[in-house]
């Protein structure tokens, strides 16, 4: 197995781009368990911890970028107040030790349906940027899944960065697990108020191929919001806002939960995160 | 965590005020530092500078005949330097704890998915594991038999073994049971439960390195729980005399009854002396759960008969224990099960069969409180309906049956030491119940169902209160020959008086090293202990299980220390330069064999632990945060109280992993969750505040008075809080672990359902 080590960035789309069928690699935290389990054997694994400049987050005008060396940790102390469904995501994700190696990148780079940092991109409407030696691309996150384990990026693309606006309302994670800390989501929700466009977005995890929107529930209680007036949630609004989530889901049963159970919960946490995200927003 | 309070104990003989860190003090562990800090040397870091990797082919088929096996890929590998199969097994093809039944390698039929059926050396772990991988065998797939509950069935099909399905049947009879006649109450409670299956999960997976030595033998150092059984069967299977395999316990990374059965100690040996080098074997985690054996899954019907002023007066029981597909020491978790079935009650009719059966399931062993773990949720789960249907407190209800010293036992056997079950219900349920804290936004999430995955912020939310008490055996039963061997060693060097105590009982973590210091020392009245390796150099100290080595191996070194003290009566002023040196082997009373009843006095000793649960259960989503286990235990005498604690902690704990989250997932003789991704066992935030509440009340019988400790906990944790679960919910919960499915009644149209 080779192993490629770039040190800039425009190293990396070169040595992408001459080997297409190399691994990117960021914290480990996926790949190198796939690869002690001999569940994967690329040919060659390009390293990007080399690549400095890919660690660091800034805000680009009203965009924040997040450079795909960013990890669950960094978006945990520093980003709470800018992204807090996605800090809040992060904060479940495996341990300390795995936060502060894996990636919000890598992540999407795995692409699993039960990621963990991906209902709340999808809620939040974020942008993956993508880059290789023919230019660079802005996908949608929602866009960026092709199925499980899978994504759409071409092979001589990296991804850059994550482009996210800072929260202009209150946003919301929650997740199932059948222990307290520590557990791959049995399934997930995440929820953001955009206040400015009068709606709300949603991310559902690990209930469906891949990760998505619930696109009817998002339309329907964006409607139904008295987002001048900010007056209370009525609680048929929650319900049908649940029932929607869950509808938008295709779970299926497996050794963490049953579909049954993973539709049912995923209507109580659509429901709760609105009633929470709904009271923040009326505090002001 | 408060303090543990201590009830006065009468003085144990032979204490001695003169030393610090004897007998009854917290003296500090010789490996905490070490474990703490990453230093110690576990059996994986085992290292010879010339060694070989071995690995492992396993069954991948939970039935089926072996049809043909070709080596010859994996020899061809540049770095392999052996693959052997079952014709290279130079002595005895099969091995067990209680009967050899158990291939060393695949004899034709694969009986469970993960059975080995090649092994290989190779000059790089990686190699092995490749080589491993391409060897060739072919399988006749077979039907499994998977269902406990057929195997009891003399004529269930297919025979895993050609004695046939069922490995033993144990019925115990008292009262007019006894004498063929059925007995009726005035209010019955009926119930069937199902436990599935616990893994021990311990850290530090197998692990060992055999060494080839000039005698022709072989030296094998390993992590294990009985080095001398070990070395019995390594020998008998080598072909060996047992004195040519000599054995050293390795850094032993936990254990809870994993380490009783052999993994990779034959195949090491084997590789060892057909390649005239170390052999190293290390399982990776996912191989851990195929390399060892579980706790048995049961099914579980009871009867229990009560009059309406609360006083039991049967119990009718029908246990099923999933054994897997090897005996292991599946007949003494019957004889668990069977004789501490009803629980520590005083019930004057009993009727209890246990069946323990052969599947192709995994094979299943010891865990932690065997067979006592799985009888406990059957039998608290009832004693809670019956309390429920005769209108009285759970606590109140067990108290005015709760067995004491001079009951008798559903075997007939007296109870002669204390029995203090009533006195540990009183003391868990008046400890005063934790507040519902909340943080400054009104509620921490750290505190609630579901944890910082940000579930609830107080909705749905239900608190409820459980109890348990359950009731263990400790020793070894039913006539067995148990006993341990000390060397103790007392010399003056530099002008102090220096011991040093040998045995070959394995730490495994619990602490036993710290406590043979704390008896020499007390017992000789000097400072300076030194343990020696444990081996096999010395006598056999007995398995490090059923909480037997306080007693058994802490007896030992006691004894030892008697006779040099009876030759030297003040150790501390013996001459420089002489030696004085001590063997002693050591036996508690005898225990006799049950009869067809299942009558006899088969026991040594009995435990008790009693808990109470507290829970919070976010009854929408099925979630359940414990939020404090208090938890009284009579140790006899608390020989470190610190240890004494870990334990109950540690106990608890894993009691709480069954209760809600830790099980083994087969279908169709295959496990599904080999990782600790989806093994479950609880966290720091799964793990509640305890409070431990100690008494001390003196067996005549066993050394210092002690109790045996490590297993009671983990017995009573589980059904109470299961209990609180069910009293927050009202839902029946029979099975365990709990899944949220459980919880919740998904059965009609819910919350997501509606269109």
């Amino acid at each position: 197995m080779e192993f490629l080590r770039p040190r800039t960035w425009n190293e990396a789309v070169a040595v992408k781009a001459a080997h297409p069928e190399a691994l990117a690699l960021a914290g480990g935290t996926d790949v190198m368990v796939e690869l002690n389990f001999d569940r994967t054997r690329p040919a060659s694994l390009l390293d990007l911890t080399g690549v400095d400049d890919l660690a660091h987050w800034a805000l680009d005008g009203d965009v924040l970028r997040l450079g795909a060396g960013v990890t669950y940790s960094r978006v945990v102390d520093e980003l709470g107040f800018a992204l807090p469904g996605l800090a809040t995501a992060s904060r479940t994700v495996g341990s300390p030790q795995i936060r502060n190696r894996g990636t919000i990148a890598g992540n999407l780079g795995s692409a699993s349906p039960a990621g963990d940092a991906h209902p709340a991109l999808l809620a939040a409407g974020a942008e993956v940027e993508v880059e290789s030696v023919r230019g660079v691309r802005h996908v949608p996150v929602a866009e960026f899944f092709a199925g499980p384990k899978r994504h759409v990026l071409e092979p001589d693309e990296l991804i850059k960065a994550i482009l996210v606006r800072p929260a202009s309302g209150p946003q919301e994670f929650a997740k199932i697990g059948t222990r307290n800390a520590m557990v791959i989501a049995v399934c997930s929700f995440g929820l953001a108020l955009h206040p400015h466009a009068r709606r709300v977005g949603t991310g559902i995890g690990s209930a469906a191929a891949t990760p998505r929107r619930a696109l009817d529930a998002e339309r329907f209680v964006s409607e139904e919001l008295d987002w001048q007036g900010r007056g209370p949630l009525p609680d048929g609004v929650a319900r049908r806002f649940g029932e929607l989530v869950a509808h938008a889901a295709e779970p299926i049963d497996d050794g963490r939960g049953t579909a049954r159970y993973r539709v049912h919960a995923l209507a109580v946490m659509a429901r709760r995160t609105l009633g929470w995200a709904w009271a923040a927003y009326r505090k002001g | 965590m408060p303090a543990p309070s201590t009830s006065p104990a009468p003085p144990a003989a032979g204490t001695s005020t003169r030393v610090t860190g004897g007998v009854g003090e917290s003296a500090r562990r010789p490996d905490g530092a070490l474990k703490v800090t990453g230093e110690f040397a576990y059996s994986s870091d085992l290292w010879a500078d010339d060694m070989l990797w071995g690995a492992t082919l396993r069954s991948p088929h939970p039935h089926a005949r072996l049809t043909g096996l070709d080596i010859g890929p994996a020899v061809a590998m540049p770095g392999v330097y052996a693959v052997l199969t079952h014709d290279d097994v130079p002595g005895r093809t099969v091995y067990g704890l209680e009967r050899a039944d158990q291939p060393v390698l695949c004899d034709g039929i694969a009986r469970y998915h993960g059975e080995p059926v090649a092994i290989v050396a190779a000059d790089h772990p990686e190699t092995a594991r490749r080589a491993a991988s391409r060897i060739v065998a072919e399988y006749d797939v077979l039907e499994p038999l998977t269902d406990p509950r057929r195997a009891i069935d003399p004529a269930s099909a297919p025979r895993v073994h050609p004695t046939g399905n069922v490995v033993r049947h144990l019925a115990v009879r008292k009262g007019d049971f006894e004498t063929g006649l059925d007995v009726a109450a005035e209010v019955t409670v009926t119930g069937e439960y199902e436990v599935g299956m616990q893994d021990q999960a311990f850290l530090g997976p197998e692990s060992g390195l055999a060494v080839p030595a000039e005698d022709g033998g072989v030296d094998l150092f390993v992590a294990t729980q009985w080095l001398h059984v070990d070395r019995d069967q390594v020998a008998a299977c080598l072909g060996m005399p047992p004195e040519r395999v000599r054995l050293t316990l390795g850094g032993v990374g936990g254990a809870f009854g994993a380490r009783e059965d052999l993994s990779m100690q034959i195949h090491a040996c084997m590789l060892a002396l057909h390649t005239g080098r170390p052999v190293k074997m290390v399982y990776s985690r996912e191989e851990s759960f195929f390399g060892h054996v579980h706790r048995h899954p049961a099914v579980l019907r009871y009867e229990h008969g009560a009059s309406r002023d609360g006083l039991l007066r049967y119990v009718k029981a029908e246990i099923v224990l999933d054994g897997g597909a090897y005996m292991s020491s599946t007949p003494a978790v019957v004889a668990n099960a069977a004789t501490l079935g009803v629980g520590p009650y005083d019930v004057p009719h009993v009727s209890v069969d246990c069946w323990g059966v052969y599947t192709n399931n995994p094979p299943c062993g010891a865990m932690r409180g065997f067979g006592a773990v799985q009888a406990a949720f059957g039998y608290e789960s009832q004693m809670d309906r019956m309390a429920a249907e005769l209108g009285l407190d759970p606590v109140e209800f067990r108290i005015r049956n709760a067995m004491s010293e001079g009951s008798t036992m559903p075997t007939g056997q007296a109870v002669d030491s204390p029995a203090p079950v009533a006195e540990l219900l009183k003391r868990v349920s008046s400890v005063p119940l934790p507040p519902r804290e909340r943080g400054d936004d009104g509620y921490d999430l750290r505190e609630l169902p579901g944890g910082v995955s940000n579930t609830t912020h107080g909705e749905g939310v239900v608190r409820g209160v459980g109890y348990g008490v359950g009731i263990k055996n400790v020793c070894f039963s039913e006539g067995f020959d148990d006993y341990s061997t000390a060397r103790v060693r007392l010399e003056t060097v530099d002008g102090r008086p220096v011991a040093s105590v040998h045995t070959a009982a394995a730490e495994v973590g619990q602490g036993l090293v710290t406590l043979l210091v704390q008896i020499a020392r007390t017992e000789l009245g000097i400072d300076e202990v030194t343990i020696l390796p444990a081996d096999t150099e010395v006598g056999s100290a007995g398995s490090t299980s059923a909480s037997r080595q306080s007693y058994v191996t802490g007896g030992a070194v006691r004894a030892a220390c008697e006779a040099i003290r009876e030759r030297v009566p003040d150790p501390a002023s013996l001459p420089d330069g002489e030696v004085v040196e001590e063997t002693v082997e050591w036996r508690h009373r005898p225990t006799s064999p049950l009869n067809e009843h299942g009558q006899g006095n088969a026991h040594v000793q009995y435990a008790f632990a009693a808990h109470r649960a507290v829970v919070d259960v976010d009854t929408e989503l099925g979630l359940v945060k414990v939020v404090e286990l208090a938890t009284a235990q009579d140790v006899g005498k608390a020989m470190n109280p610190d240890a004494v604690v870990g334990q109950i902690n540690g106990g608890s704990a894993q009691g709480l992993g069954l209760a809600l989250m830790e099980e083994v997932q087969v279908s169709g003789g295959r496990i599904g969750n080999p990782s600790f991704t989806d093994y479950l066992i609880p966290t720091i935030l799964d793990m509640p505040p305890t409070r431990v509440d100690i008494l001390e009340l003196a067996d005549p019988e066993a050394p210092y008075g002690l109790r045996g400790v490590g297993e009671p906990p983990a017995i009573s944790s589980t059904p109470a809080i299961v209990a609180a679960v069910r009293a927050a919910t009202g839902a029946a919960l029979t099975r365990i672990p709990i899944r949220p499915e459980h919880i919740l009644d998904l059965s009609g149209v819910s919350e997501g359902e509606r269109t």
